[in-house]
């Protein structure tokens, strides 16, 4: 057998059903063995696309996703889409070819070190040296990448060892491998354990933030239990979304730079704060100093690196977040620890605060407003009956901000999102994955027009495999999230932010064979959002949304109850064109020809000649 | 649990050198996952010696790092999430055995200088390992104190070249850094 068929051999014994790929010279063994095999193969249109897709496919069902890329540029093209997934602890494993092991340090062509390039922004990365090693690295990758805090593994795979002869009979598939070092913790230690069930049953002013670490653990039913058994409301961070049901009475919405004003009223003013799963990145936090200062943080993390990173922890625990949390429940009803309602003053000042703070939806303007769009949604999930087989995907920027705000979502693993890095381009090709993930759901992938951009190629991957995802596309032909920066933090200073008016989307997805619909009236909304879920066929919708809407934000390093109101202002950026650029440029040589002839020619007229 | 608390802010502050022994897989690449590691995270390295140990498929590598009580809680906590990474210790907290060797390049063109210099090398236990007509070189092993003084001793002949290993060490007592990762 050939290195490449047991590396095929390896993957279908971890249960891989599909890859996300894109073929290339020194990944030739790989594909052919691939030939013989039964794994689907989905070709992408650009790496990026691939490493995206396994991602959401990730995210979707919480199994590994598996991506490939050919050697040199493939490699590096799937680097955006690694580093996303890393950022936000999702366990796929990235395969690259690479150049023959002899050739390797020789510059050879499509020579990169990836095995450099990838290790920052991976848990962990291999490169194979011979085709013995295959059967425990892919294995190890595997275990790696899906236990303890999950995270990407790259194998970097030489071409030669794709080709070299292997008996797996002498090296077989192990059904268990030994890392030594490394073994995560699962169990929550029982003292803290303890600690922190005191804490909760004395607490006057709790508060959770339940951030993706809940999603990823499965813990929702025993988060759910928590913050019923002692009426603790509950605010989430983007990557927390779907732990706890957002129309829930305890549900604060989200935390942070664009949280909700009850979930940062809450969190600044709590007595008691208890995190689980999530990191207290920036964009969490605002001021450290100013964040939860009168709370008692107890922290539940997988990762014990996070765990007094960024904020002072009092009562750190490291483990598996659904053990603990049933735990501390489990605790709390033994000791029947009661807190005699302490909390009740807490709960009404938090409800009067939700009530006083309820975001209008309901605008009937032209153009669209986002929150008209999203109100139509989930009117359409909610009538289609498909809350729990719906999954949405958000690209990066203000449409990300929007869903996360007033999109009420329910179920875990229900929204996807690039939290950590931020990547534009991210949420149509995760979008991809995620519906091959769960192909019975419906997908709906919301994104803006720079961030479809970022990945619009992958539109030929949805026509030619068919893949019913719709796209959602707010479009208002401005970066908007840098618009509204700008707008804010530099005195309306628009710098390359505007779109211009090209493309039409619609035309550009009809050229691909998928239908699509360009809707400007906010009474059209349910209609094209229905036609397009029960189409079972790829859809784009283009909503032309009003340039001008923006957000209210926390600035950043603020202190979190300082939530600022957007300026809403319409782009008025100018965009100069090629000939505007090329009479400049001509304007320039003729001058300095002029210079190089006539020496008297003063600095001021120069100046004069150049600025025009 | 509030003293706790105020005692640590305290200690926080504070900048310390710290010595981290570290056990890592002896791997292609294991070096500079380390270094990154440390460049990635803003951590400044002081020293760091890499060599084999007692078994062929582990390699040891003693990190002098500086920095207060927090970076270097993350320092360990950061090196224990690596795969390739068996066991860190921070040995400034335990008692342990530290040792540095120095080779310096002396400038010495007469006699009298060469007999003080070897005089010098006397006292400090040193060895003469190289000798030619305008310099000397001596080869010291110590702790970093010791080579500090030794250099500052012979500063006033010139010092042509010099090479410090930076420092290397182990726990003292039958305690080693072998078992597996909590």
């Amino acid at each position: 057998m050939k290195g490449a068929e047991a590396v095929i051999k390896a993957l279908e014994y971890e249960k891989v059903d599909v890859i996300f790929g894109y073929p290339g010279g020194a990944l030739l063994p790989f594909y052919d063995a691939l030939y013989d095999s039964d794994l689907i193969h989905i070709l992408t249109r650009h790496e990026q696309g691939a490493a995206h897709a396994a991602d959401g496919y990730a995210r979707a069902s919480g199994k590994v996703g598996v991506c490939v890329a050919t050697s040199g540029p493939g490699a590096t093209n799937l680097v955006t889409g690694v580093a996303t997934a890393h950022a936000d602890s999702s366990p796929i494993v990235a395969i690259t070819g690479q150049v023959p092991t002899k050739l390797i340090g020789n510059d050879a062509f499509q020579e990169i070190d990836a095995l450099g390039l990838f290790m920052p922004i991976v848990k962990h990365n291999f490169q194979l040296r011979s085709a013995k090693e295959i059967p425990e690295t892919i294995r190890s990758a595997f275990n790696i990448a899906k236990t303890g805090r999950p995270g990407p593994v790259h194998i970097d795979l030489p071409k030669d060892v794709q080709e070299e002869e292997l008996d797996l009979d002498k090296y077989p598939i192990p059904a268990k491998v030994e890392l030594p070092g490394y073994k995560p913790t699962k169990m929550g230690h029982p003292k803290q354990i303890k600690l922190a069930s005191s804490h909760i049953s004395k607490a006057e002013r709790p508060v959770i933030i339940a951030g993706g670490g809940v999603n990823i653990a499965n813990a929702t039913s025993e988060l759910m239990q928590l913050a019923e058994l002692y009426s603790i409301p509950v605010c989430t961070t983007l990557m927390g979304k779907g732990s706890f049901p957002e129309d829930h009475p305890l549900a604060l919405g989200m935390v942070g730079m664009h949280g909700t004003k009850p979930a940062n009223y809450a969190v600044s003013e709590s007595d008691l704060l208890i995190a689980i799963g999530c990191r207290f990145s920036d964009r969490i936090t605002g001021d450290i100093n100013s964040f939860a200062s009168h709370a008692k943080i107890i922290h539940i993390d997988i990762d014990p690196a996070e765990i007094g990173k960024n904020v002072r922890v009092d009562v750190p625990i490291v483990g598996d977040a659904k053990l603990i949390l049933n735990n501390i429940v489990s605790h709390l009803i033994k000791m029947n620890m009661n807190n005699n309602n302490a909390n009740r003053e807490w709960i009404e000042y938090l409800q009067s605060l939700k009530k006083s703070c309820t975001p209008k939806m309901d605008y009937s303007d032209v153009p669209i407003k986002p929150q008209r769009i999203v109100k139509g949604l989930m009117n359409v999930i909610r009538e289609l009956n498909i809350e729990k087989r719906s999954i949405i995907t958000t690209d990066v920027g203000q449409n990300q901000m929007w869903m996360a705000h007033y999109f009420k979502t329910h179920f875990p693993r229900s929204f996807l999102s690039s939290g950590g890095l931020g990547t534009m381009g991210f949420g149509f090709p995760s979008a991809i994955g995620a519906k091959i993930a769960k192909p019975d759901f419906k997908v709906i992938s919301i994104t803006g027009d720079g961030g479809f951009m970022m990945n619009i190629q992958e539109l030929g991957t949805i026509a030619d495999y068919n893949i019913p995802v719709v796209i959602c596309l707010f479009d208002n032909r401005t970066l908007g999230m840098v618009y509204q920066w700008q707008n804010i933090f530099y005195g309306k200073r628009q710098c390359s932010v505007n779109f211009g008016e090209t493309p039409d989307f619609v035309k550009v997805a009809e050229g691909y064979g998928i239908n699509a619909l360009r809707i400007t009236n906010p009474e059209e909304i349910e209609e094209c959002l229905k036609e397009a879920l029960l189409s079972d066929k790829p859809y784009l919708l283009d909503f032309a949304i009003d340039p001008s809407e923006a957000l209210s934000m926390v600035p950043p390093g603020g202190k979190l109850k300082n939530i600022i109101d957007p300026i809403t202002e319409h782009p008025n950026e100018k965009v100069i064109c090629f000939d505007e650029i090329k009479r400049r440029f001509l304007e320039k040589d003729s001058n300095k020809n002029e210079d190089t002839l006539s020496e008297e020619l003063s600095e001021s007229e120069k100046d004069e000649g150049i600025k025009v | 649990m509030e003293s706790i608390k105020s005692e640590k802010k305290e200690k926080n502050n504070e900048t310390h050198t710290h010595i981290i022994s570290v056990l890592v897989l002896n791997n292609p690449g294991v070096l500079q996952r380390i270094a990154g590691l440390f460049t990635r995270r803003g951590y400044n390295i002081s020293s760091i010696t890499v060599g084999s140990t007692e078994s062929p498929n582990l390699a040891r590598m003693t990190i002098v790092v500086k920095g207060n009580d927090k970076i270097l809680e993350q320092v360990v906590k950061q090196l224990n999430k690596l795969i390739e990474v068996i066991k860190v210790s921070d040995l400034s907290v335990n008692k342990c055995v530290k040792r540095e060797l120095c080779l310096i390049k002396i400038h010495a063109p007469n006699e009298s200088s060469k007999s003080q210099i070897i005089q010098y090398t006397n006292v400090f236990r040193g060895k003469i390992v190289d000798l030619s007509q305008e310099s000397l070189t001596v080869e010291i092993t110590g702790n970093s104190d010791k080579i500090n003084a030794f250099v500052d001793l012979v500063r006033n002949f010139g010092i042509k070249e010099m090479a410090r290993t930076g420092l290397t060490a182990l726990m003292r007592g039958p305690k080693i850094l072998k078992s597996k990762k909590s």
